[in-house]
């Protein structure tokens, strides 16, 4: 039946979600607790969390590939590892430890990463199955874990232990307070940046492609192309978090790149809820904090039981942790900024005077 | 010169022969009906001639170009615009952006990323739904619309590119009496707009709107004409007198 609200004349408004919406509220609320978590943590669990912040924006990175863009990414640490190195290494042979470079360093790197992975795997004559993306994406993080532990210049098993701090001048960002507050904007940049895209008409054109691939390609949307670009972005966000997280922990290694951190990015982003943003961020919030806790109470078991409530969530509740407050009305979203309701005299008025 | 040609299309799928040799012609603003009964081929035919299924030989030229080859979305942006046969609206996005993701579909991405259409899309958006009867539902979800509302708001969205040629399969399958109606009423005045070709079984509704007829049996092109000739022609009676 006809909305009343949308009836004419009114439907020459634009429609809106009608209930509350509770994803800003869920943004704000965490917003504001994590602007003050380091003013009232003990520095040993504000570091901790610092590497929770840094793990968001990897799960932000699977998040954008796999909730909007439906490309089922297995191998996100690939990018995060390849960064890692690469400002690992700047930082030890060339001595470059300055913020200005290695973290936009970083970025590029993921960037050139994913772009060559991306253009292989999606680019090719006949558009990739899911599958087959999820395996090429998995063998790349794979491969790139076996051939640094196999490579004596990165450091083999071991891979490069102490790293230079990073610098901005003469300071030096160690962990700590200003390490989390770095992280932290980095964080909320990107999520600002990816919220800005997917609440635009190019997200509106990736929620398209979410839910029917093959038929917006009848549009003349270039599906293949939509999916790179987002595949690369994300790759992109992975890099700069890998550059955070060497520089934050003082080392990396070949764990970095391998398929068991890319797996448990899917899993956070799964248990948080995919699609949202504010969901990937949730999951790795909850699951890294819940696992701080098992990990002290249950030193034996915890793993089995964290193991066990993310197939619980993820079995019946495939919307994750954020499907419980938010409607499938508001997770779709809207798109694009809502013009005034434009009448088509008050159009008219506008070219008069343009 | 016709605006589509496909000559000696062929189409196999692994033991099974869908097409083997078919010849289609549409002039512009033509109304080109494709009948015949089940598994004669229509829906495979127009699967080849938008890009969703590869010949397995002939050719195909739209608008003097060799599109054979050409992908999809290419094909989409040269005019070409197809209405599968089984809906495919998006059922969580609502009516609007619907609407919305096929008007913008050509956009620049830098534009899309910048929603800079949307504003000057709106009018077109809500005009289009208008003509559709479907403005009433805009802001409802596009899986809560009936079926006859969801086949409207497809032709709608296929139409949104302002193609030259567009394919319909079967846009009254499944609609009552009334909505059959309503679609044929829809769709004329579409012919200032663009060509048609229309697969159909309702040969009424085919009748009222088209101008030239191809019957299909079993993969190959048994009559093409008129209406009135394919009408009066013996062998598309024994056809379809004795199987259907």
């Amino acid at each position: 039946m006809a909305d009343p609200s949308t009836a004419s004349p009114g439907y020459r408004s634009v429609p809106r979600p009608r209930r509350i919406p509770v994803i800003p509220i869920v943004e704000l609320a965490l917003l504001a607790v994590l602007a003050v978590l380091p003013l009232v943590l003990d520095d040993y669990l504000t570091i901790f969390v610092t590497r929770v912040l840094i793990l968001a924006l990897l799960a932000l990175s699977f998040d954008l590939v796999w909730g909007y863009a439906g490309i089922m990414s297995f191998g996100q640490a690939l990018f995060f590892g390849t960064a890692g190195f690469s400002v690992a290494l700047l930082a030890r042979d060339l001595g470059i430890t300055s913020i200005f470079i290695v973290l936009p360093a970083s970025l590029v790197t993921g960037l050139l990463v994913s772009l060559a992975l991306g253009s292989f795997l999606l680019l090719g004559r006949h558009p990739p199955t899911t599958i087959f993306v999820a395996l090429g994406t998995l063998t790349g993080s794979y491969a790139a874990d076996r051939l640094a532990r196999g490579w004596y210049y990165l450091g083999g098993q071991n891979g490069i232990p102490s790293i230079p701090a990073m610098t901005a001048g003469s300071y030096q960002f160690v962990e700590g307070p200003v390490y989390y507050y770095l992280a932290f904007a980095t964080l909320l940049l990107v999520y600002l940046l990816c919220r800005f895209l997917v609440r635009s008409q190019f997200g509106l054109a990736l929620a398209g492609m979410r839910e029917q691939e093959a038929r917006i390609a009848f549009f003349g949307y270039r599906v293949q192309q939509l999916k790179a670009i987002v595949f690369s972005l994300a790759g992109a966000i992975a890099g700069l978090a890998g550059g955070l997280y060497a520089f934050h922990e003082g080392f990396v290694w070949p764990n970095m790149l391998g398929v068991v951190l890319s797996t448990q990015i899917v899993l956070y982003a799964l248990f948080g809820g995919v699609g949202t943003l504010i969901g990937a961020v949730i999951g790795v919030i909850a699951i890294e904090i819940v696992g701080f806790w098992l990990a002290d109470n249950y030193q034996q078991e915890w793993p089995i039981i964290l193991g066990l409530l993310l197939l619980l969530v993820i079995l019946f509740r495939p919307t994750g942790l954020i499907g419980v407050l938010v409607s499938e009305r508001e997770r779709v979203g809207t798109f694009g900024r809502p013009p005034r309701t434009l009448s088509r005299a008050a159009a008219k008025g506008q070219h008069g005077t343009a | 010169m016709a605006l589509l040609e496909a000559r000696g299309i062929k189409k196999v799928f692994a033991r099974l022969t869908a097409l083997s040799g078919v010849d289609l012609t549409v002039a512009d603003n033509e109304f080109h009906g494709l009948i015949g009964p089940n598994g004669s081929g229509k829906s495979t035919l127009m699967k080849c001639i938008a890009g969703a299924e590869m010949p397995t030989q002939g050719t195909i030229r739209f608008a003097g170009r060799d599109i054979t080859a050409v992908p999809p979305a290419e094909r989409a942006r040269a005019g070409l615009s197809l209405k599968f046969q089984i809906t495919s609206v998006l059922p969580a996005l609502t009516v609007y952006d619907n609407m919305l993701l096929a008007l913008q579909a050509q956009n620049p991405l830098s534009s899309l990323i910048f929603s800079r259409t949307r504003g000057p899309l709106h009018e077109r958006v809500l005009h289009t739904l208008d003509q559709f009867r479907l403005a009433a539902r805009a802001g409802d979800p596009a899986g809560a619309l009936s079926h006859g509302q969801q086949q409207w708001l497809e032709i709608a969205m296929a139409l949104a590119s302002e193609p030259r040629l567009l394919l319909l399969d079967e846009p009254t399958a499944g609609m009552s009496l009334q909505e059959r109606r309503l679609t044929g009423e829809l769709l004329i005045p579409v012919k200032r707009r663009c060509s048609l070709v229309i697969v159909e079984h309702d040969l009424d509704f085919i009748r009222d709107i088209c101008d030239v007829l191809t019957v299909l049996d079993q993969g190959n092109v048994l009559e093409s004409g008129t209406v009135a000739q394919v009408q009066n022609s013996r062998t598309v009676q024994e056809v379809y007198l004795t199987r259907v």
